[in-house]
């Protein structure tokens, strides 16, 4: 009978249930937080949730009647299964963002529910042995031990150590073995049917979670993967954004905050058409200003005319322009542009940047990401627009990127008319990108200009994409990017960013 | 409410308040007698520096008069206009917008122009202002349900029930908005001076919001909720003890036209320090800091050639002196004009015991970087609901800046104790107390602010705006004490019974204009 075996053995499976239980818990409440930030709501939802369905397990457990071992141990895999996949799991569900919170709560859920059932059947296994009194307390005490040992073991320990993938089928694998083991102490009380069968499915799934806890870095770079389709070669988190560097067989793609912002294969013929109809159309330019395009790909057309005597560039984020110097592949690509003594890198907020005193500029290329966000939409402003003018000689040329004004021609034709209302002579323009699809631009300038005169003599180098009848294409609208009326974007309505908002998640 | 949570108190920080060890010294202040060497003579005195003296003083200056003196107690102007500065930070101590000024308010649209605020006036008188004056989107957000959203009204999870009667109430402000008098004056117009005081709408200030909601049927809680958001924001009142007649006025006078919200906000990184900036620099001539005015006596003979005097007290050379003048703008809080003014009580037979004030706390939160968020992004104006606080202003905002270091205007007002009650607990409890309470609810929405913060810096307002309790606007004693008493003329905000720039920049204008018109004749 059972009371051959030592009952201090029984209750080291309820410090270890315990203890699985409430990892599990912790785990979800913090990958809650990670991604769906707002730590405290996260946490009181998760615990709120878990103890609900802990109730909804004890009260089914008065439905099982028989076989309680068997139930036991049955519990117990589906709990490893569970609890041990959950951490990865909901890893890798991060980008469908809509999904991820009924998964979250669905697993935190059915997690509870089984941790509910545990005890109320380990109770009555026990009760045979012991008295109440005796039984509730000497239970519940190790079910509070290690409650306590995981709530101390899980920040100190598992989370700087392991990772919250790894803690989780650690856990899992704690789970299964537990499971294993128990087919051995319960074995009075289990028949021997399918005893066997019950041993090696409590070894099979401790092994597919032995393999997932040494894969797991993989795992978790597959699960950014899986959102940006590429495999990730760089990735890094700077106080202003996401920075992602993916590599497919071809080229290699940069991401910020989860958009494309160049593949290595096509940019090219975006950064072309970006800076050189601003740089062709007047006298040489001696002193440029670029404004965004931290990846020194604009500049690297720019640097393309030897009459340049300065270039300066203002970008936000350092992250990204000592990545564009330092990562190897990127500074091959803009071709050392930020070791070019001419270059000179500032990072502030372009919007703060402008309203300050300084020089006048020949040209300038304007390649900020497109506005969606209000923090990027006011760069698209008329105030924006008329500091700009401050910082121009009178002929100067300016290009802006525009976002495609085929998926979101409000977008982009409020860009234009924004120009247009802040004083300028704009002739918008077009390229196709194949990454990125039709791309929209627009080129400017305080004075009048007709038509562009090409001097591609002038470029030293090779130019790609342009001809000069594809220059003069450009310039030609297709009729389904023929000119529309749009608000004016301005400061304190931040237009563009509501009309980018709503046709790019039309289109998605 | 205090002390719950960790007590990570920052480092830094400091209680500040109006020179309350000077002002109490007005009460045993009146035997002080300058010397003989330190009186001199000038046709007019402004005494007081806020928002209507400084006013006062750049109306005078616009007529090409210039021969007066502004005597202050601070060391700085603006009242609860003022702001501070930090490096290259600049915030609010109070008062942070105006609207922009209907075209009936020509003296401010004109005050506005020269400022380069406004940078034209429509054939029609609409004024239009510079861009990058109005307040930048994204304006307000709201904090409910561990979720930020726009706007001011708490939207998610309200029923059906509440959305009808946030849309029945929306209507009916627009309607008071719309509707003019027989003079073909608006209802609800800022200042009040220009709008109506026909019966129909005086009635509305015999009873409190909170009651003339109840009568609409409405009783959301949502919805009073809002709008006793707009009481205590412009009165420091709670809704059953503000007047209905000013709980309309909150929203009512704001609305132009049926098909737009509300006049657009214009703001500044220093809040309405802006203004005061701009008015110091035109007046710097004529401006004295420092001063204690203890004592205004009245002329023996209205006739009399500067026949009035003033005596202050000079905090810097620690000595009286005196002016001897022919006009006193009087520019303080009502309720000091008897303690300054001789024989106030007995020669007018007004009293100040009506005048009622609410009482404030305004912290600056200095920040090293901005908190993590949920929802909406962060706004100019950010409300926690529920929350016995107002919420924050983002200083940084107005200038472009989404990055970095910041500094946070946190604002409290008593509206649940009496006001005498709360400026005993202003006076009681320390920096630590108050930082501890400015702490603990900017942690309900941001969690990690803790550690964010490098200082917080906190300023006590005793006298902060007069309360526009039922009955009070529209009674007797508020009219009377506008009049002007011989040769001492009124202005301040409390003169309409609501705490605002637009009415206190009102009765400094028109208290000069009263001046310049005693003088011309």
């Amino acid at each position: 009978m059972i009371n051959r075996a030592p009952l201090s053995l029984l209750y080291l499976n309820v410090l270890a249930i315990a203890t699985c239980g409430l990892i599990y818990e912790l785990l979800a409440g913090t990958l809650a937080s990670y991604v769906l930030g707002d730590s405290v709501t996260q946490f009181s939802f998760v615990i709120g949730v878990y103890l609900s369905a802990m109730g909804v397990g004890a009260w089914l457990s008065q439905y099982i009647q028989s076989n309680l071992a068997r139930y036991f141990i049955e519990i117990e895999l589906g709990l490893a299964l569970i609890g041990g996949v959950s951490a990865p799991v909901l890893f890798l569900a991060f980008p469908w963002i809509d999904w991820f919170r009924p998964m979250l709560f669905g697993m935190v859920f059915s997690i509870g529910v089984l941790v509910g059932l545990e005890l109320p059947l380990l109770m009555r296994i026990l009760k045979e042995y012991l008295d109440f009194g005796d039984l509730v307390s000497r239970v519940l005490t190790f079910d509070y031990i290690g409650a306590l040992l995981a709530s101390l073991l899980f920040p100190i320990l598992f989370v700087p150590y392991l990772g919250l993938v790894r803690t989780s089928l650690l856990f899992g694998m704690l789970n299964a073995l537990v499971a294993w083991w128990s087919t051995y102490l319960l074995r009075p009380l289990l028949s021997s049917r399918g005893l066997e069968r019950l041993r090696w499915r409590a070894i099979l799934v401790t092994f597919l979670l032995g393999v997932g806890f040494f894969k797991a870095d993989q795992l978790t770079t597959l699960a950014e993967e899986n959102a940006l389709g590429g495999k990730i070669i760089y990735t890094t988190h700077s106080p202003y954004q996401r920075i992602a560097i993916t590599q497919k067989r071809l080229g290699f793609q940069l991401f910020l905050n989860g958009h494309l912002q160049f593949n290595s294969v096509d940019e090219y013929r975006y950064h072309e058409a970006l800076v050189h109809p601003a740089m062709l159309g007047n006298d040489p330019p001696r002193h440029v200003l670029v404004m965004g395009g931290g990846d020194g790909l604009a500049v690297r057309e720019c640097l393309k005319y030897s009459s340049i005597e300065s270039l300066s560039l203002v970008d936000l984020d350092p992250a990204m322009t000592q990545l564009s110097k330092n990562f190897e592949p990127l500074n091959r690509l803009n071709q050392s542009a930020f070791s070019d003594p001419r270059v000179k890198v500032i990072n502030e907020d372009a919007f703060v940047w402008i309203g300050k005193p300084g020089p006048q500029y020949d040209a300038v290329i304007i390649d900020f990401p497109d506005p969606g966000s209000y923090s990027v939409g006011k760069l698209y402003t008329t105030r924006f627009f008329k500091l700009l003018q401050k910082r121009l000689k009178p002929a100067a040329l300016v290009s802006v990127q525009c976002t495609s004004p085929l998926v979101a021609p409000k977008s982009y034709w409020c860009i234009v008319r924004t120009l247009e209302a802040a004083g300028f002579h704009v002739r918008p323009y077009h390229a196709p990108v194949p990454s990125f699809g039709i791309w929209g631009f627009a080129l400017a300038s305080m004075s009048e200009f007709d038509s562009t005169p090409v001097r591609f003599d002038r470029v030293r180098g090779e130019l790609r994409f342009l001809t000069n009848d594809v220059l003069q294409g450009l310039f030609e609208l297709p009729a389904d990017l023929q000119p529309m009326d749009s608000e004016i974007n301005r400061l304190d309505n931040q237009a563009l960013v509501h009309y980018y908002d709503s046709e790019w998640n039309r289109s998605d | 409410m205090i002390g719950c949570g960790p007590r990570v108190i920052p480092l830094q920080g400091e209680l500040l308040g109006p020179d309350i060890g000077l002002g109490h010294r007005l009460r045993d202040s009146h035997s002080l007698v300058p010397s003989h060497t330190d009186w001199q003579e000038i046709p007019v005195v402004i005494v007081g520096g806020g928002i209507a003296g400084l006013s006062a003083g750049w109306r005078l200056q616009q007529a090409g008069f210039h021969d007066f003196v502004l005597l202050e107690l601070e060391d700085q102007f603006g009242g609860t206009s003022r702001s501070g500065i930090t490096g290259s930070f600049q915030y609010p101590w109070a008062a942070h917008y105006i609207t922009t000024p209907m075209p009936e308010n020509l003296p401010l649209i004109q005050l506005l122009q020269e400022m380069g605020v406004v940078e034209e006036v429509s054939a029609d008188g609409v004024p239009v202002v510079a861009e990058h004056f109005l307040c930048r989107e994204p304006e307000e957000r709201i904090f409910c349900d561990g979720v930020w959203s726009e706007g001011l009204y708490p939207g998610a999870g309200a029923s059906r029930d509440d959305l009808q009667q946030k849309s029945e109430f929306d209507a009916s402000m627009s309607t008071w908005a719309q509707k003019r008098d027989a003079q073909g004056r608006r209802f609800f117009s800022l200042p009040i001076a220009t709008g109506s005081d026909d019966s129909e709408v005086i009635a509305l200030d015999n009873e409190s919001m909170l009651s003339w909601m109840n009568r609409q049927g409405w009783t959301s809680p949502r919805l009073y909720w809002y709008v006793e958001y707009g009481c205590r924001d412009d009165y420091g009142l709670p809704l059953d003890r503000t007047s209905a007649w000013a709980g309309i006025l909150y929203f009512a006078a704001r609305m132009r036209t049926a098909s737009k919200d509300s006049q657009d906000v214009i703001t500044w990184p220093s809040g309405n320090g802006h203004i005061v900036q701009h008015l110091t620099s035109r007046l710097s001539d004529q401006l004295r800091s420092g001063q204690l005015v203890c004592q205004i006596v009245p002329p023996q003979n209205q006739d009399e050639l500067f026949g009035t005097t003033v005596v202050a007290y000079d905090k810097q050379r620690q000595q009286p002196i005196g002016f001897r003048t022919d006009r006193v703008i009087f520019a303080l809080p009502q309720f000091l004009a008897p303690h300054v003014i001789q024989d106030f009580k007995v020669r007018t037979g007004r009293s100040t015991a009506d005048f009622q004030y609410s009482s404030w706390l305004v912290a600056n939160v200095h920040l090293r970087g901005r908190p993590q968020e949920n929802g909406f992004p962060l706004c100019w104006d950010n409300i926690l609901y529920g929350s016995q606080s107002l919420g924050y202003v983002v200083s940084t905002h107005q200038s472009g800046n989404d990055y970095g270091p910041s500094v946070f205007t946190w604002y409290y007002p008593f509206t649940d104790i009496s006001p005498m009650q709360s400026r005993e607990k202003l006076l009681q409890l320390g920096w630590a107390d108050w930082a501890d309470l400015v702490l603990a609810d900017l942690s309900l929405a941001h969690p990690d602010i803790r550690s964010l913060v490098t200082r917080v810096d906190i300023m006590r307002w005793g006298h902060a705006m007069i309360q526009p309790y039922p009955g009070f606007v529209w009674g007797p004693t508020r009219k009377a004490a506008a009049i002007s008493d011989g040769t001492i003329h009124f202005a301040n905000t409390d003169l309409s019974g609501i705490a605002l720039l637009e009415e206190a920049f009102y009765h400094g204008v028109r208290a000069a204009d009263e001046v310049l018109l005693a003088r011309a004749s």
